[in-house]
């Protein structure tokens, strides 16, 4: 039976009887009191066997169906719904920038269907929750997709670089893309690969906590965000978000070499096997590394935006069958990424499979779960056996970045131009020197 | 219209800490620590609620932009203090505890707890809400002789400390946020001063026997709403000792009732709001060369001095019917919490420096007249919200009293905190899935349902031997658990116990010792050397005494004072020789010279021996001792 509001059954069946909708303040008599309250929608995975009212007080409560004896309609209302007002710029010489959304936590209000957070305002309610932002640029707004991140998809990274291209294309001299962060990582290497020679940088951000409450950091991260890609004397694609739990400063990491690294906490992003490309603290931004690429004009901007979904990246582990790669191979996967132990190593029963899946043309490249530290295949017997096999080592790129570069190669080159565009570094993506670092990766 | 023909309604909402072993919506403990692991800076904005609506105290406190610094320690928070990780699964017992106690209330419990997010923005909450929850509606409070009719019982968690309010930044300690708390609001009660705090003992007094309450000061506090026929409500929150709430709620009634005839008064002088209050108007050029110190200071750091101008208000902020009560005092407190030092009214000048001829240039430049006042604001330009608010609470003196936050001052009186919040403030708490409240579970709430005070104390006085005062007193202490456990492990009499516990501190932190540090463990170590012989327990006041001053245990103490107490040989030793000294006391009252005799020992002694056991000895040696005289004779 179709939902109203969330309600289905006998729920439902009363307040149609009453003409009730959700936002309708009710009078509720139940065997033992009187309620007066607003009907709010049920939460999808909610029991059925409840009606939600909120009192004059503020608060829900849940109702059972089986103690109401009547309801009756005092007052009809509009649904609860998100006010925004239209924003003004503070200035006409301010440069142009572009909000691209993706979806995800930085621009979200609670969801009735499943009692969750769920995407919902647009792009312009960015700018009426985030005023700052009109001090900052002039800025338009596109909701590209409203999608969970853990729903991207390549086809979503290629409209999403051509959508960009053509907004730099058209002049715009800030560009920021709001993405769901459980997936932004990804995005973030796609771009980073899809789009050659960008004049301007590209700045994705997302929020750890969601925009619906005080303390969200999707404010200050779209603030900073803004910021930095007007001002960064780089170009190239990166991701911002909290540098430490405070908010005093904001790490803009290359796109290439950041991973989600907690599932929770404001800074959960870290670059790895690298400093961040740059701090923003204090109002000003401090580079950290000088091989960034510098803004320059358009004349050779290019887009290579195609993304071979044939590829898997795979985390090896202890006694894994290598029946799993011949399968995948006979469903039509061209290439593999492997998440191999320590220095790169899988075990021995698996590298005969290789060597005969690498010789049937498939594409195998290792990268380490240990996620910090360089691929050294020439160290250990494992190590050699897997270069004689024809394994391609991937030095200290990331697993998802070397995921997401396989499948580029695929989608836009030759097979015989592939081997060769995985060594070279297209977009920082190696880092030829790994210097000591200080402190753990979650510490101040 | 006389104040004491004027109705007035007190709502009593309280807020009890609960000892349910782990926080709210987490596994941390329930402790205090002061250490420093992290320092976190934070800022806050507005929200909207479900409704679609924003609440005029967020917006106060976001116009106040200031940082929030949050001390992190990891004995007591983790990172969903932090707002750094989702809040875990309610705690069960914290439900329990509000079902039992709507169970001893008689209230309706809510059969599908939804939790919500009550949105704070003043720093307190990391999250920028408190979680809480509705648990009961209705039920009835029996106290001392009158019944009161409860609202609602909730469970929410508690915020974090404030630790220091600077200028751009207010700094809190994360150890309380989270902790489990149950509200419970009364229903407006029509009756005298003295009867709502034993209303609001009797509350706690229930709370305290379900075992589920935390006890110790500090983890009870009581909110006031107080009203006078015709107008709404002021809330004081935060009164924290039961015999302030008398004197809190008179003074608000006379604040109230002294708002309410300016009201009358100046519409009885014909005067409106909109042509009587003036906007607020730079007046800085006028004091460029003041002699004043105040003005000067402000001036040279940057602020400004801006004038309003209140046609037909004169005298009427310094008037003063009531002791700290007038309109000049509304006005300074309000300014105080919006981080201005305070304001100046003309009916108070000249002063502070400001002489005559300022005055008169004011009233020139705000063509205010004979009967006209004024009040200036030394402020800068952020405080733009400031001025606008003092202004507004100017247009308001026509209105009578108007709902507002106040706080406690300790001595009495109250002051404005804030706006007065609207219900627009909370939406659900999507993290946390709905509870269902079951037959089973407040079935099993019901066995702690406890029975009523006087009974208990009945069965405390049978029980303990104790008199009715010392029942109240050990049933009313933070140290009850630990008397029932020095009464089953020692041989130590319970009166006794009951009294060091009670009287004893009691006394001596009103002589101005720290008791705080007065432990549990620290006091069961000074029971166990008084069972067994160890200390006496004439010693025990300076033994106290001296744990609170040197922050010492009791062994430490025993030694520090040469309390150890005297062998049997050093104690016959004493009182032979008292005896022997004394023959003709002896000799001229016989037996009845054991009362001076006794006093004599007992000085000598001084704490080193237990009273009985010298009365013993002295009875026995006093007896020999006659008994040799007359044999000699």
């Amino acid at each position: 039976m179709e939902k109203l509001d969330g309600y289905s059954g006998p729920i439902k069946r009363l307040l149609e009887e009453n003409n009730v909708r959700a936002g309708d303040v009710i009078r509720v008599v139940t065997v033992d009191r009187e309620y007066v309250g607003t009907v709010i929608p049920r939460y999808e995975y909610a029991s059925q066997d409840f009606l939600t009212l909120k009192l004059s007080n503020g608060y829900n409560i849940g109702i059972k169906f089986d103690r109401i004896l009547s309801i009756s309609l005092v007052e009809k209302h509009s649904p609860p719904s998100f006010k925004s007002t239209p924003p003004t710029f503070k200035g006409e010489n301010l440069p142009h920038a572009v909000i691209v959304s993706t979806g995800g936590t930085i621009a979200s209000r609670v969801d009735y269907r499943t009692g969750g957070v769920r995407p919902a305002l647009t792009a312009s309610d960015l700018l009426s929750v985030v005023p700052e932002l009109a001090e900052i640029a002039r800025v338009d707004a596109e909701v590209l997709f409203s999608i969970y991140s853990e729903n991207m998809t390549p086809s979503h990274w290629t409209i999403l670089s051509k959508k960009l291209h053509d907004y730099i294309s058209r002049g715009y001299e800030g560009v920021v893309v709001t993405h769901g962060t459980d997936t932004m990582g990804y995005t973030a290497a796609a771009l980073s690969f899809a789009l050659k020679n960008t004049p301007v940088p590209i700045i994705l951000v997302g929020s750890q906590r969601s925009s619906d409450r005080p303390s969200s950091d999707a404010s200050l991260n779209l603030i900073s965000a803004m910021r930095a890609s007007i001002e960064a004397p780089f170009s190239g694609v990166y991701v911002l978000m909290h540098g430490w739990v405070s908010d005093e400063r904001m790490a803009i990491h290359l796109g290439t070499k950041v991973r989600k690294l907690h599932t929770s906490r404001r800074d959960a992003f870290k670059s790895v096997n690298t400093k961040p490309a740059a701090l923003y603290e204090n109002g000003k931004i401090h580079v950290l590394l000088d091989n960034l690429p510098k803004r320059r004009p358009p004349s050779d901007f290019e887009i290579f935006p195609n993304f071979d979904e044939k590829v898997a990246l795979i985390k090896f582990y202890p006694n894994m069958d290598p029946e799993i790669f011949m399968h995948l191979h006979s469903r039509g996967y061209r290439g593999f990424i492997l998440e191999g132990f320590g220095l790169g190593h899988v075990n021995s029963a698996l590298i005969p499979v290789l060597r005969k899946l690498i010789r049937d043309g498939v594409f195998v490249f290792m990268t380490s779960q240990c996620i910090f530290g360089r691929v050294r295949l020439t160290v250990y017997d494992t190590g050699r056996d897997l270069l004689e096999a024809g394994v391609i080592p991937l030095e200290d790129m990331l697993p998802e970045t070397a995921f997401v570069k396989l499948s580029w190669c695929l989608g836009n080159f030759g097979e015989d131009k592939v081997l060769d565009i995985m060594k070279a570094n297209i977009a920082n993506e190696y880092s030829s020197r790994t210097v000591l670092e200080e402190g753990e990766c979650f510490g101040n | 219209m006389e104040i004491k023909n004027f109705k007035a309604k007190v709502g009593l909402e309280i807020h009890q800490q609960l000892n349910v072993g782990r926080k709210l919506f987490c596994q941390c403990p329930i402790t205090e620590s002061d250490e420093v692991e992290y320092k976190i800076l934070r800022y806050l904005r507005p929200t909207q609620s479900e409704l679609g609506e924003v609440d005029p105290a967020v917006m106060f406190e976001f116009r106040k932009r200031k940082a929030n610094i949050y001390i992190y320690n990891s004995k007591s928070a983790c990172l969903v203090e932090c707002d750094e990780e989702p809040p875990h699964p309610i705690n069960m017992d914290a439900v329990k505890a509000a079902i039992t106690v709507a169970l001893a209330l008689n209230s309706k419990i809510v059969e599908e707890l939804h939790v919500m997010r009550k949105i704070v923005i003043d720093g307190s909450n990391t999250t920028g809400f408190q979680r809480t929850v509705l648990v009961a509606l209705d039920g009835v409070l029996k106290a001392d002789g009158i019944d009161v009719p409860v609202q609602t019982i909730s469970v929410e968690e508690d915020a974090a400390r404030l630790i220091e309010e600077r200028e751009d930044a207010k700094v809190f300690s994360l150890d309380r946020l989270g902790i489990p708390l149950i509200e419970i609001s009364l229903a407006p009660m029509e009756t005298d001063p003295k009867t709502v705090e034993k209303v609001a003992l009797a509350l706690g007094r229930l709370l305290r026997l379900t075992g589920f309450a935390a006890r110790g000061l500090g983890t009870i506090r009581q909110d006031i709403n107080i009203s006078i026929e015709g107008f709404p409500p002021c809330e004081v929150k935060g009164v924290q000792k039961l015999d302030l709430i008398p004197k809190v709620i008179e003074y608000e009634i006379m604040r109230q009732y002294h708002l309410y005839n300016v009201a009358t008064l100046l519409k009885e002088r014909g005067l409106d709001p909109a042509s009587s209050v003036g906007e607020y108007k730079d007046i800085t050029e006028l004091f460029e060369n003041t002699g004043s110190k105040v003005i000067r200071k402000a001036l040279d750091g940057g602020k400004k001095v801006y004038g309003i101008k209140v046609k037909g208000f004169k005298g009427l902020f310094k008037m003063e019917p009531y002791p700290n009560v007038r309109l000049g005092l509304e006005l300074a407190d309000m300014a105080r919490a919006y981080g201005l030092g305070g304001i100046i009214h003309s009916d108070e000048l000249p002063g502070y420096g400001i002489s005559l001829e300022d005055v008169e240039k004011v009233k020139s430049r705000l063509s205010a007249g004979e009967s006209d006042a004024f009040i200036l604001i030394l402020a800068d330009e952020r405080d733009l919200d400031a001025l606008s608010a003092l202004r507004q609470r100017l247009l308001q003196f026509f209105d009578g009293p108007v709902p507002e936050t106040r706080g406690p001052t300790g001595d009495g009186r109250t002051r404005y905190s804030r706006p007065r919040p609207g219900a627009a403030r909370m939406y659900p708490e999507t993290d946390i899935p709905l509870i269902r409240v079951t037959k089973e579970l407040v079935e099993e709430c019901r066995k702690y349902v406890p029975k009523p005070w006087t009974e208990v104390l009945k069965e405390y006085m049978q029980k303990y031997g104790l008199n009715e005062k010392l029942a109240n007193q050990i049933l009313d202490s933070p140290y009850l658990n630990l008397f029932e456990k020095v009464c089953s492990t020692t041989k130590l009499s319970p009166t006794l116990v009951a009294v060091v516990l009670t009287e004893h501190i009691v006394n001596i932190s009103r002589e101005g010792f720290d008791t705080s540090l007065l432990d549990d463990e620290r006091l069961m170590e000074l029971f166990t050397l008084l069972d067994s012989g160890q200390v006496s327990k004439e010693s025990v006041v300076e033994i106290l005494k001296c744990m609170c001053s040197e922050k010492a245990d009791v062994s430490e103490c025993v030694k520090k004072l040469g309390l150890k107490p005297l062998s049997d040989e050093e104690l016959n030793k004493i009182v032979h020789e008292i005896v022997a000294s004394n023959i003709s006391l002896l000799n001229s009252m016989g037996e009845r010279s054991f009362g001076p005799m006794m006093g004599m020992v007992m000085e000598k002694v001084r704490g080193k021996a237990d009273g009985g056991k010298v009365s013993k000895i002295l009875k026995e040696e006093i007896v020999r001792m006659l008994q040799k005289l007359r044999e000699a004779e």
